[in-house]
């Protein structure tokens, strides 16, 4: 393992989670959804690992099961605590949990859904701390005003409503409540989707900003490669509840092992025309996870499938050394990937500025 | 991909500026709730009518109880209020007798018998708020006895005055209505939480409770039980008895509301933000949900009222409900059911103006609160 002799922040085993399909006036289960279907990653304390899929592929009941919002059906989450001690939170009941959840927070994607527009930012900046220990009303309010500062808001918006705010200002919020408990561990399911596209650099600029201040973790989930190549060190891809590829982001970027993963890629903006014109977007639609398709998932929608995809269900096999893939035709083909930058260089993405005004 | 914008941004003028910005859930409402005009003319009479609960017997002038056989079938008296230029409230002396021919009622006025009225006179003694005891009116007269000198809205066929009678019933009628919607609520809030909250086999069997109920016609229903109370129940048991009745249906419409909130507010966001900060369940329902949803407690609650006080009505008014010597609504009207009486003495059926008036009023008010209920479109 890459982060040397300590065991890694978070650690996922096998993870499952099979939603019931009922029907009728008994509401007898008539089918499984497998949303998350026997998915394994690492992240390692410090990094920034994403999880990319079409939208429907599982990665929010990934991220859910994580944070245990919700339980999973089998599997291990095993998460490294502050006294270095490791926890399997899978089978924890709500109380277990409450005095871990200070360690780990999320970033919610709809900006509207995700603030009780009946509080003031006081008071939802303020619930964790207060829930957390933090009697004092004065040191709560210093502790919001800093955080609101440190999110790039004007720190006298203190008593104001959700309603006052626009989509990003609010993710804003979302990002300093998040923040309130010094989390090790942030979960950030889609921060940006919701959000207009110039809108959408500033929040991952602050994003990346706060994790080299404060050292965080994120897990990192977007429907769109675009927006993760700037800002994880290691890409996992889902599709149908399952991880098909998982790989440093340069190399992902660059010479991606999976079909999937190189029809997601082809979605991303290119600047040189010639390379535009020999992709193909992918065309029809996810897998129904209630049901899925026979052998490979991804078959009915890739060109390369040969006679064993459609009967043989591939393995994620080590294609090279920390690039896992998942496909049988992993060693022959040559996928097109894209040339960019790595977030080695860890430059604020172009054309934003980060930290701006209450405009955002 | 545009921003989301809110109602409550489209809806209110960007040059108010901060003082939306620091509005609270109550205030937005009420900002929404007052451009809706019949909602609050609704409201001014609904407010109106509860005063005349509360003084019931301040606004009376003759004991509604007392008859008066001379002064039976008598229709509503004119109040004049000038006398010589001058502002001087009075009413005619009236003589009732019966015409030797046709042994009909008839009833002569005498212009030179004028009786003044007086504001916050003396009549019969009451206790104000059921606490304090009084004599005080807002009118009544100096000389004599109010039963046998005015007659707003005239008697009835045993000469009791008929708008002593009214203020009597509107008393009986919309605090029927309050505790019925009082109880429904506790069972709607109740049965609905649980249901929202557990989910699973507690709904099921709650929600299919809720549909046999509601799917047994409720006129039959309420006639039935009301059939079965005890002919020998005091009028404090059977008003009880009945406030029970009616709110047997009354409280599913109210769970479904309260269910439908939870589920609803279940996939919040904020919901799940908040159990992930650590917070307790307690405080997630009662910081987080309670919150959220009375708006729209309150105003399904309003719908609700106008169908508690005309099921009393129209129980009373077939005899089932409240009972004479007991006075309601229903059974103010009880005495307009014949044609005979209805073609004698038409004031009769003065009662039901109230009973139209108060029904509009609460389903205005109702519609108005249900529109402002979600200020944020959420
Ligand atoms: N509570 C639920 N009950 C039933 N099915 C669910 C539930 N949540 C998610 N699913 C299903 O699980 C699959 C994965 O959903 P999700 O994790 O939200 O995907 P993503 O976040 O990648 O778009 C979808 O098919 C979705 O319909
Ligand atoms: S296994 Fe076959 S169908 Fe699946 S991705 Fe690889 S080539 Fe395509
Ligand atoms: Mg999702």
């Amino acid at each position: 393992m890459s982060g040397g002799d300590k065991q890694p922040l978070l650690q996922v085993k096998n993870l499952r989670k099979l939603f019931p399909i009922r029907k009728g006036l008994l509401r007898r289960k008539i089918g499984l959804v497998r949303a998350v279907d026997d998915v394994s990653f690492h992240v390692e304390e410090g990094e920034a690992l994403s999880l990319v899929g079409e939208s429907g592929c599982g990665k929010t009941t990934t991220a859910r099961c994580v944070l245990r919002a919700i339980k999973p059906t089998s599997g291990e989450i095993l998460f490294r605590t502050e006294e270095d001690t490791v926890i399997d939170v899978s089978g924890l009941s709500r109380r277990e949990l409450r005095p871990l959840r200070s360690q780990m927070q999320m970033i919610f994607q709809d900006p509207v859904s995700s603030l009780n527009p009946r509080m003031t930012l006081f008071d939802i900046i303020g619930e964790p701390l207060q829930v957390n220990g933090m009697r004092d009303r004065q040191q709560r309010i210093d502790r919001v005003e800093e955080l609101l500062r440190l999110v790039g808001l004007p720190p006298e918006y203190l008593q104001r409503f959700p309603h006052a705010f626009s989509g990003g200002q609010r993710q804003r919020i979302g990002i300093a409540r998040a923040l309130a408990l010094n989390p090790r561990l942030v979960v950030a399911d889609e921060p940006v989707s919701a959000l207009d596209v110039s809108v959408q650099a500033q929040i991952l600029n602050l994003m990346l900003e706060l994790q080299q201040q404060f050292g965080l973790t994120y897990l990192f989930v977007a429907h769109d490669l675009s927006v993760v190549k700037h800002f994880s060190d290691r890409v996992a891809v889902m599709y149908v509840g399952q991880i098909v590829e998982m790989a440093p982001s340069e190399t992902l970027f660059n010479a991606p092992g999976h079909p999937y993963t190189e029809a997601l890629l082809s979605a991303v903006p290119q600047p040189d025309p010639r390379l535009r014109s020999r992709r193909a977007a992918l065309q029809g639609d996810v897998a129904d996870p209630a049901n899925p398709p026979s052998g490979c998932y991804f078959h009915p929608r890739c060109r390369y499938a040969v006679d064993i995809c459609r009967v043989e269900p591939p393995k994620l096999e080590e294609l090279d050394k920390d690039h896992f893939v998942s496909c049988h035709r992993a060693h022959e083909l040559t996928l097109e990937g894209v040339m960019v930058g790595t977030r080695a260089e860890r430059q604020p993405i172009a054309g934003a500025v980060s930290q701006v005004s209450s405009k955002a | 991909m545009t921003e989301r914008i809110l109602p409550v941004e489209a809806a209110i003028a960007p040059e108010q500026g901060e003082r939306i910005f620091v509005a609270s859930q109550w205030q937005l409402m009420w900002w929404r709730f007052r451009k809706h005009r019949l909602a609050m003319i609704g409201a001014v009479a609904i407010i109106i009518f509860y005063l005349a609960v509360i003084g019931a017997d301040f606004i009376s002038y003759s004991d509604p109880e007392v008859t008066e056989a001379n002064f039976s079938q008598m229709p509503p008296q004119p109040v004049r209020l000038f006398d010589g230029g001058a502002f001087r409230p009075h009413v005619l002396g009236v003589k009732g007798a019966r015409d030797p021919n046709t042994f009909k009622r008839v009833f002569q006025t005498d212009p030179n018998v004028k009786i003044p009225l007086r504001f916050f006179a003396r009549g019969y003694k009451y206790e104000f708020l059921g606490i304090i005891p009084t004599d005080r009116h807002l009118i009544g007269v100096d000389e004599g006895r109010a039963e046998e000198t005015i007659f707003l809205l005239g008697t009835d066929t045993l000469g009791r005055d008929l708008w002593s009678r009214l203020m009597a019933g509107t008393r009986v009628s919309l605090t029927i209505g309050l505790v019925s919607v009082a109880l429904s609520l506790f069972l709607g809030v109740l049965f609905g939480g649980l249901s929202g909250l557990y989910g699973g086999a507690v709904d099921t069997v709650i929600q299919r409770l809720i549909e046999i109920l509601r799917s047994i016609p409720t006129i039959p229903l309420w006639m039935g039980l009301a059939a079965g109370l005890p002919r020998n129940w005091t009028v404090l048991q059977v008003y009880f008895a009945i406030t029970i009745i009616i709110s047997l249906v009354g409280w599913t419409e109210l769970a479904r509301v309260v269910r439908g909130r939870f589920l609803a507010l279940r996939e919040e966001d904020f919901v799940m933000a908040a159990e992930l900060s650590g917070c307790s369940q307690w405080r997630i329902i009662f910081r987080h949900l309670v919150p959220s949803f009375m708006s729209h407690i309150i105003a399904a609650t309003t719908l609700a009222l106008p169908v508690m006080i005309i099921s009393e009505t129209s129980l009373s008014f077939l005899g089932l409900g409240i009972r004479p010597p007991a006075i309601s609504w229903g059974v103010l009207l009880q005495d307009a059911q014949s044609l005979q009486s209805v073609a004698l003495s038409p004031w009769l059926l003065i009662p039901a103006i109230p009973v139209i008036a108060v029904i509009l009023a609460f389903n205005f008010v109702g519609d108005g609160l249900r529109d402002a209920a979600d200020p944020y479109g959420v």
